[in-house]
């Protein structure tokens, strides 16, 4: 694959997943709405995991902070994490039918979370509710979606 | 060892955002970046108003128009009024040697339709730090106060409404001047009033203004409407919410106050300031 062609693709499906993040919606599906920029993160590096690693990860988590608002870095240390993770098992996950990967995905969508409930109690000792874990589940959820629509952009 | 670099770097960044707001510059540039992606999902929404205002029909527009005139006189013949009680209080005021809060300023900002935490309350306009908006200034709408400004970017800033959970507004009761706080609830049109003894004289239906204690909010300003609650003896079992008086979900536009004058001194703590009549 083209060396250029493919850095262009990756950033626009990166920012298209933050563009996602953000999109308008009605308060339940806005609850629901999944962490697609690690969804999309987690795809690239097990796809290319000599081009999308930890660099990436943390640059797009940083992104991501300032762009949803959080503190400086909890994105970034949560993305770098999980893809440092994918890449150690990349080998064995490329192998996994859909749904074994996806039970993977969902432990990762998990321990992001948890990172995240982790420093957003630290910021505010508020009371966060159960659907604070509810993208995890729809994350999970939309793995099959975002596989197939990455693997037909990345062959396209 | 990336490993290491990209925690290492981000604890840095977390200790230090937590800490202090040594950051902020480098947020306000890396937001540079960013907020196009905010205006870019804001694009669609704001294209499909202004293409609905392009089609409105001219009757829908001149029965607008008449009724907006409607609207404005009233309004001018209540400021009249307004104007002359201005005055007469400033007067009253010299006498008490109160000092008076002269005016404010105002920006008008449009409200980014994008979404940022659903369990936030907070919304993001299309003003920022490049049209002199800064943290903390307070934001209201045309029924009364929205929010304040959380955090001030160069070309949006983030709002935090007064009913997020981490917000409180000193409020007075309008119809006796009795002071308290009113804390955000997390749900959407509702606040809380928790910090109020047994004994007040709040009733449902009691008109919140803005104390202008804290000196964030400038008094004088709309908050709530007092909930029903069930009249018992024993106030404080009893949980007193009320009802945002500014249409928080449903307003596009929002207008950012600057105080044109300073730190309002205390008054002799012998003098009362008066309660404001209804």
């Amino acid at each position: 694959m083209n060396n250029e062609y493919s850095s262009v693709r990756i950033f626009a499906t990166l920012l298209l997943a933050m563009c996602l993040r953000i999109v308008p919606l009605p308060e339940s599906l806005a609850l629901m709405n999944p962490d697609w920029v690690l969804l999309v993160l987690i795809y690239w590096s097990l796809a290319i995991p000599e081009r999308v690693g930890i660099s990436y990860a943390w640059l797009f988590g940083i992104f991501t902070d300032v762009l949803m608002g959080r503190l400086f870095g909890q994105y970034a240390l949560a993305y770098s994490l999980i893809i440092y993770m994918v890449l150690i098992w990349h080998r064995q996950l490329r192998q996994f039918p859909l749904i074994q990967q996806s039970a993977f995905v969902f432990g990762c969508l998990l321990i992001s979370q948890l990172l995240l409930f982790w420093f957003e109690n630290l910021k505010t000792p508020a009371q966060l509710h159960g659907t604070f874990w509810l993208p995890v589940l729809s994350g999970t959820a939309s793995w099959f979606i975002v596989y197939h629509i990455m693997r037909f952009i990345r062959r396209f | 060892m990336r490993l290491l670099i990209a925690i290492l770097a981000s604890i840095a960044l977390l200790i230090t955002e937590y800490r202090s707001e040594r950051l902020m510059p480098i947020r306000a540039t890396l937001s540079i970046l960013t907020d196009p992606l905010k205006y870019l999902v804001d694009l669609p929404i704001s294209l499909f108003k202004n293409a609905s205002e392009i089609l409105t029909s001219y009757d829908t527009l001149k029965t607008e128009n008449t009724h907006l005139r409607e609207e404005q006189l009233i309004n001018k013949t209540q400021l009249l009024k307004f104007e002359a009680l201005e005055k007469e209080n400033i007067r009253l005021r010299a006498l008490l040697e109160n000092s008076f809060k002269l005016g404010e300023q105002v920006l008008i900002a449009e409200l980014l339709s994008i979404n940022m935490a659903p369990y936030e309350h907070i919304m993001v306009v299309n003003k920022g730090t490049r049209f002199g908006v800064h943290a903390q200034q307070p934001v209201l709408d045309a029924n009364g106060v929205v929010g304040q400004v959380f955090r001030a970017l160069p070309f949006s800033s983030e709002i935090m409404l007064i009913t997020d959970p981490n917000h409180a507004i000193p409020v007075q009761v309008n119809r006796n001047g009795l002071l308290t706080i009113a804390v955000g609830s997390g749900i959407s049109n509702q606040l809380n009033l928790p910090y109020l003894p047994n004994n007040a004289d709040i009733q449902p239906g009691d008109l919140l203004i803005t104390s202008g204690l804290g000196g964030t909010f400038p008094a004088g300003y709309p908050v709530g409407i007092v909930n029903d609650f069930p009249q018992t003896s024993n106030k404080s079992i009893t949980h007193i919410t009320a009802t945002p008086k500014a249409l928080l979900d449903r307003n596009r536009e929002l207008l950012i106050v600057w105080s044109n004058s300073t730190l309002v001194p205390l008054t002799a703590p012998a003098i009362k300031t008066p309660a404001p009549h209804e």
